[in-house]
């Protein structure tokens, strides 16, 4: 059995006091250690932003990259080192802004991985502007009328795109999120994960009253598999916040057929050179 | 003795394929062969040629002259004609048109008519090849060898009747030289080598996103993936395609991207991300005219100050422009190796004209293939946590495959601690940057200096600086000048940053040197001024997107210096 504690580290953590970060950090380890996932077999790849410090505060495998880009770092990784859980887990900045093109291409891709995205609806990191799911009229620095871009759908997208498993949780409902998590990172393929998270010094509006008072669970008897339902209940936001996992689907992951590799092969690919003069066959 | 046949048309009349066939013929017959390829950014219409040199000798350059024109429209004929020298001869269909004027020699014949006759329209250029064969008195027996290889069954047979009738219906007016015989020689364009050179290097993840020049590079991994174990992905764009093989490598596996300037631009964070988590990373700058978009299929020397400075920040990169094509692999291996060994990326720096030209090259060399991975570790032996970013003395930190029980390993874009974590402490801030940057000191010392050819420095009038595939045409314009009577020395730069030490520094401070460069402002002579060599006393450029060429070379110097001997 694998303990949550196996992932603690001693890192002085950079959050607000209060923040939904909190409970998605401890929620995290529960979900891996009640998988009986061991540090060093997963890899968390992060971008820039506050919820991607997230592998500094764990003691576990990360690459903590470039704002928007975790999802090519991890789409590499997953493919590469197969004996390897990924994980890719950032702000919805760096996810829906920043990284949004890559965000399209993982569900056509459908790499093994699990994306986390801490969806505050605002950049922390640098102090409260828009992000893309910021609601409309919502003042900031810089939108200094309020919002006037609609907000993205993120899961109507990844719908949209083929996304091979679409959910969305609650940093407030820590039950399940673990479940969610857990879902995910089982997953055969890429699992998208929308995490509503509350940011107590920048969004004024969506805070956790404003979640607790909007977030339902889908029913027990939602039809996973049923593109059409996903479609229809993911257009649901305001009043009512339905949260579970809207669609799911097997199909082919990225580079499923390339071979798992062992320690070994990654190490050392000398094997090729004794082969390769056949190749210059073709040159002659 | 060096022959050059030009086969010209509009894009889609096939002259890729002509010439490629002519060369595989010439190279079986023991010529050294290079091919080089002028063409549009479009994929129909439009003028394109190719060139096929050859000669008993060695040969990196192509030239201006021409002395077969096979004009596959009238337009070639138009553009080329003053190419052709008094012994030269254009070829062309008789039935499409008729070369007008006075000049060089002509020899029509049926092309497009014989090929439908014989039952397949796609023959004409056999036919073509079929009397140059004549013309040049050369033996079919290789070519046959070729097409049987290419073609079977029917189409065999009309590619064969069409080269016999178009041998049939020339005379043999040049006398060429035999070739050599060359054994285990091979005809690979720059290109193909850094493919084949990624390839044997161990690479097993190659991301890419599509641009002219460099994409010939992601098709032909793409083609070897498969049989090979390399995983070659075309990424969304070119920052997915180098994140991705960060990632990749991160893992522990051989990474590499490669794309053209426009996608370096959109490349460049990533490569100070390398810099900062000392991810090793090959990225191949096949380079094209620019700014932003330029001249998509020509080429030029553009980009070197951009790739030794791309980047905010100070961290260590190693930059290599291949001379050639054998270079061009074996450069390629080597790049792996620094970028595994220093832990940091290296940038080969290549452009369309070596990509695209083709160059007969001896065996590659297995037992001059060594694989280094450097510090990289399977396992970590000490009783302390592993840390990515140790001190050490030399500043290079074992290096984890992530994996091992009980240790984690974690790489990091921010300013970090040893053990990766962020950290914004001055103390610690000046420790890392030290730490990475003191690797430029032990690698400066491996890189190689610069290739010199041609008398002792001291007595030569000039020297000549190049670098990177310039190399080839500065070469061959030193030794025509050195039959007129000159004497030049030739410093031909392939490792470029950080800048080799060597006798150089000291030659050109005190002899007068020629820069020759493509591009408009002389940036390898920036670079070198830099280190006190002051500038040169002639500078040879050239910004048409065109690649120099030995007979340019030689013409240019004289123009600049004026006769000798
Ligand atoms: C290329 C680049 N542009 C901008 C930034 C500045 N930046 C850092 S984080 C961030 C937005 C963070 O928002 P989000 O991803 O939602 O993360 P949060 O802090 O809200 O968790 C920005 C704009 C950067 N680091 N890099
Ligand atoms: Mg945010």
């Amino acid at each position: 059995m694998v303990e949550k504690k196996e992932f603690q580290n001693n890192e002085e953590i950079a959050w607000c006091p209060g923040c939904g970060n909190f409970s998605i950090h401890a929620t995290l380890q529960g979900a891996l250690a009640d998988l009986d996932l061991e540090p060093h077999q997963v890899v968390i790849s992060s971008g820039i932003g506050q919820a991607a410090k997230m592998p500094h505060y764990l003691k576990i495998n990360g690459f903590n990259g470039l704002h928007g880009r975790a999802l090519p770092v991890g789409t590499a990784l997953a493919a590469v080192r197969k004996d390897l859980k990924v994980i890719v887990e950032s702000g919805d900045g760096d996810i829906y802004g920043e990284g949004g093109n890559h965000f399209l291409h993982a569900f056509r891709r459908n790499p093994d991985l699990a994306l986390f995205v801490h969806n505050n609806q605002v950049y922390g990191l640098t102090k409260g502007q828009a992000s893309p799911t910021s609601e409309l009229g919502m003042k900031t620095g810089v939108q200094v009328k309020g919002v006037s871009n609609l907000p993205l759908n993120p899961l109507l997208v990844a719908l949209a795109g083929g996304a091979s498993f679409v959910a969305r949780s609650f940093a407030g409902d820590r039950k399940h999120l673990q479940e969610m998590m857990k879902e995910a990172i089982q997953h055969k393929g890429f699992a998208f994960l929308d995490i509503l998270q509350p940011c107590v010094t920048f969004n004024k509006i969506n805070t956790f009253k404003w979640y607790k008072d909007r977030v339902y669970y889908l029913e027990e008897d939602h039809e996973k598999g049923n593109w059409e339902q996903a479609v229809r209940r993911a257009q649901e936001w305001g009043d009512r916040i339905p949260l579970g996992i809207f669609f799911r689907q097997e199909r082919n992951v990225f580079a499923g057929d390339f071979p798992e590799l062992s320690r070994e092969e990654v190490f050392d690919p000398r094997e090729r050179i004794y082969c390769w003069p056949e190749v210059l066959e073709n040159f002659k | 003795m060096m022959f050059n046949i030009r086969v010209g048309g509009e894009a889609g009349q096939g002259m890729n394929t002509i010439g490629t066939l002519l060369a595989k013929s010439l190279l079986r017959l023991g010529y050294h062969v290079f091919t080089s390829k002028d063409y549009m950014s479009r994929i129909r219409g439009g003028h394109n040629y190719s060139d096929v040199r050859f000669s008993p000798e060695p040969q990196q350059s192509g030239t201006e002259k021409v002395d077969i024109l096979l004009a596959l429209n009238e337009e070639t004929w138009e553009i080329h004609r003053n190419t052709l020298g008094d012994e030269g001869i254009v070829v062309f269909d008789q039935d499409d048109f008729s070369p007008e004027g006075q000049g060089p020699k002509k020899k029509g014949i049926s092309l497009k008519k014989k090929a439908e006759e014989i039952g397949d329209r796609r023959i004409g250029g056999v036919i073509a090849l079929g009397l140059i064969h004549k013309m040049l008195g050369l033996d079919l027996k290789q070519f046959k060898k070729v097409l049987e290889e290419k073609f079977s069954g029917e189409i065999l047979e009309k590619n064969l009747q069409g080269l016999d009738w178009g041998y049939a219906e020339g005379e043999p007016i040049f006398s060429v030289s035999e070739g050599k015989g060359l054994k285990g020689t091979k005809l690979i364009s720059g290109n193909d080598a850094i493919g084949l050179g990624a390839l044997v290097g161990g690479v097993q993840f190659y991301s890419a996103y599509p641009m002219t020049p460099s994409t010939g590079v992601l098709n032909f991994l793409a083609s070897q993936g498969e049989r090979f174990n390399i995983l070659v992905e075309q990424a969304e764009d070119e920052i997915a395609a180098i994140n991705m093989a960060l990632g990749a490598s991160f893992g522990g596996v051989r990474a590499m991207t490669g794309t053209s300037g426009g996608g370096f631009s959109l490349m460049v964070e990533g490569v100070g991300l390398a810099g900062i988590t000392e991810t090793p990373l090959v990225i191949l700058n096949a380079q094209r005219p620019g700014p932003a978009t330029g001249l998509p299929t020509r080429t030029e020397q553009g980009d070197l100050g951009f790739v030794i400075h791309a980047a905010q920040g100070e961290f260590p990169r190693i930059v290599l422009a291949p001379r050639g094509v054998s270079e061009a692999f074996y450069q390629t291996i080597r790049a792996l190796n620094l970028a595994d060994r220093y832990q940091l990326p290296v940038i080969i720096l290549s452009d369309q004209f070596l990509g695209d030209s083709e160059q007969t090259v001896m065996e590659f060399d297995p037992e001059k293939v060594k694989i280094d991975r450097g510090k990289l570790i399977k396992t970590h032996e000490e009783e302390t946590p592993y840390l990515r970013y140790k001190f050490t003395e030399d500043g290079i930190s074992p290096r984890l495959i992530p994996g091992e029980k009980g240790e984690v390993v974690l790489a990091d874009s921010d300013e970090h601690n040893q053990a990766g974590n962020i950290i914004e402490d001055s103390e610690t801030r000046s420790k890392m940057v030290e730490k990475r940057m003191k690797r430029m000191e032990t690698i400066k010392e491996e890189m190689e200096p610069p290739l010199y050819e041609g008398p002792d420095p001291q007595n030569a009038d000039f020297i000549l600086v190049s670098w990177g595939a310039n190399y080839g045409p500065v070469e061959e314009g030193r030794k025509a000048l050195e039959e007129d009577g000159f004497k030049l020395g030739h410093y031909s730069f392939q490792d470029i940053w950080p800048l080799p030490g060597g006798n150089w520094e000291k030659t050109l401070q005190t002899k007068p040197w020629i820069l020759i460069e493509n591009n408009y402002s002389g940036q390898l002579g920036s670079l070198l001024k830099q280190n006190g060599t002051g500038s040169p006393e002639v500078f040879i450029r050239k910004y048409d997107g065109r690649p120099f060429t030995g007979d340019e070379i030689k013409r240019r110097i004289k123009e600049e210096v004026g006769p000798r001997g």
